[in-house]
């Protein structure tokens, strides 16, 4: 199992100042696969994404995507092997247009090559960038700008997709929509790892889930062996 | 008299184009970096001097002088951003200024060394030349300074608009983490961003060297000016950097010509400390420092 992964950590740790935000995390996403890994605030699930992405430094541990050691490389080449992000914040582009947005997802040497198929097949996702794709993305609602975050990511054209609490700051009807179009993307063969608050909702669209406490992996088993667990329920499903 | 008052406003608006020009350099750097280039009164008396020289040993006309100043300017912040400045990008406010001051002082003493204290009156005949239009008689260089400067102002805005590069520069100065999750290689955007920023001080320097007699000393008054510009303008902002050099070089003139010439760096400076009274964030200010 553990040879077949396509991203895997291993004793990832990451201090700011010294104190400590992860402490060995270490999970395998494989191929296809769709995982969640899911904490309450302050648990350390962004900066398990900034550090596999490279924006924070890790101070130890090993990053490895298609079996290459990606640890300590700059963010940009990171991207270039295919680990895309929906960052926390959707960190779009605010005085850009919509297009100019998804362009610059797409200005990544991987993703180059189809460019124009790639916004098609992302207009196609998200009709609403489409109506609005000469709109500054600044004046999106919060939702379209959750669309656009995500839209920007398919255009590097990437092996794994990380969500960052996708969810965060929607209305209800919005949440489900998130979710059914992290749950599209995967079906149409995305490898997603998808880090949330919303456990039972995320563990409901995983194949496999962790749980994060404090900067270390608590526990981990399938979505099932997880909405079972007495520990879970208690913490997280409020039952 | 209305004659006179034409001119006046006339040769204002010229000069005030240059001074856009320099004060782009300024806020483009701001903008994207934010960082704030005291060094950049030398960087335009760099160009000067490359004016200064390349049409005193080759004769050349001043806009082939401008594009030596662009190139040469582009590769000098280009190498200072990649080799200095980077390490000093994400640093508190007052190492930056520090580490400007600092280099400022070195290039200002550089030049001291390189060419003397004195004065260098210029070489070009350009400068003694006059076009009249109607009621206005102009410099020939001064007109011959905004064109080029005007020219490249165009060119650099259709660039960062409609090139890819300058999306990615936008985007930069947008939201620098957002650039970071996209994979945008930040550290060369910077140093490209501050090649751009140290050429248009640099063209600004050669276009306006028929114009000064070159001198380390100006430096510091180009700083001060580039500065005000920008914050009449609105830091960060391209039309505003325009305008603001609009606003100073009209101000200028003026004042040189209503009190006395001695006058005519004094008005820019009373005129700041009333906008930014009136419109603290300048013109078209919308960036926070
Ligand atoms: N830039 C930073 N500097 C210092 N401490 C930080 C920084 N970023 C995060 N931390 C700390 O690291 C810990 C983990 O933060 P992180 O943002 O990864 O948590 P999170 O699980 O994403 O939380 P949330 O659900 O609120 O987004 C927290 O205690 C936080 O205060
Ligand atoms: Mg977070």
């Amino acid at each position: 199992m553990l040879s077949g992964a396509l991203l895997t950590i291993d004793g990832l740790c990451v201090a700011y100042d010294g104190s400590c935000a992860l402490n060995g995390v270490s999970l395998q996403i494989h191929k296809g696969e769709l995982i969640c890994v899911v904490g309450a605030n302050g648990a350390g699930k962004t900066s398990l994404i900034r550090s596999i992405s490279g924006i924070v430094r890790s101070s130890s541990g090993i990053i490895k995507m298609n079996g290459v050691d990606i640890t300590g490389m700059p963010p940009w080449e990171i991207c270039e092997r295919g680990i895309a992000q929906v960052a926390e914040g959707r960190q779009i582009f605010g005085s850009l247009s919509v297009e100019e947005n998804l362009l610059l997802g797409g200005a990544l040497k991987r993703a180059k090559a189809g460019q124009s198929e790639t916004l098609e097949f992302v207009y196609q996702l998200f009709e609403k960038l489409c109506e609005r794709r000469g709109q500054l993305a600044g004046t999106l609602s919060g939702g379209e700008q959750q669309m656009l975050a995500i839209g920007r990511a398919i255009m590097s054209k990437p092996e794994v997709v990380m969500f960052d609490e996708p969810s965060i700051g929607l209305s209800p009807a919005l949440t489900d929509v998130m979710f059914r179009v992290v749950k599209s993307l995967h079906e149409q063969g995305a490898t997603v790892l998808l880090v949330e608050q919303n456990v039972a909702k995320s563990l409901a669209l995983a194949n496999r889930g962790y749980v994060l406490e404090n900067g270390s992996i608590v526990l981990h088993g399938s979505s099932d062996e997880l909405l079972k667990n007495s520990e879970v329920q208690r913490a997280y499903l409020g039952l | 008299m209305l004659s006179l008052w034409l001119n006046v406003l006339a040769s204002g608006i010229l000069l005030g184009l240059v001074y856009g020009l320099v004060a782009l350099g300024l806020t483009i750097i701001f903008g994207v970096m934010r960082v704030v280039n005291f060094a950049h009164g030398e960087m335009v008396v760099f160009g000067v001097y490359i004016g200064y020289w390349t049409v005193r040993l080759w004769n050349v006309p001043i806009i082939v002088a401008a594009v030596i100043a662009a190139v040469v300017m582009f590769a000098f912040g280009y190498l200072l951003e990649a080799l200095i400045v980077k390490r000093f990008v994400n640093r508190p406010h007052h190492y930056q200024f520090i580490v400007f001051i600092g280099l400022s002082l070195l290039f200002s003493g550089t030049l001291l060394v390189a060419f003397g204290p004195d004065p260098r009156p210029t070489a070009s005949q350009l400068s003694f030349q006059t076009v009249s239009l109607g009621l206005l008689t102009l410099d020939l260089a001064r007109v011959q300074a905004a064109a080029t400067a005007g020219l490249l102002i165009a060119l650099l805005g259709a660039y960062l608009k409609f090139s890819p590069f300058g999306r990615s520069l936008r985007a930069a100065a947008d939201n620098r983490l957002g650039g970071l999750i996209i994979g945008l290689n930040i550290p060369r955007v910077y140093a490209v961003t501050f090649g751009i920023g140290a050429a248009c001080a640099g063209v600004a320097g050669a276009l306006i060297s028929p114009l000064f007699d070159a001198q380390p000393y100006l430096a510091v008054d180009f700083t001060l000016l580039a500065f005000v510009t920008v914050i009449v303008g609105g830091l960060g902002s391209f039309g505003g950097a325009l305008l603001g050099g609009l606003v100073i070089g009209v101000a200028e003139a003026i004042a040189a010509l209503m009190f006395t010439p001695s006058m005519k760096t004094a008005l820019p400076y009373a005129l700041l400390i009333i906008i930014l009274v009136y419109r603290p964030r300048g013109f078209f200010g919308a960036k926070e420092i």
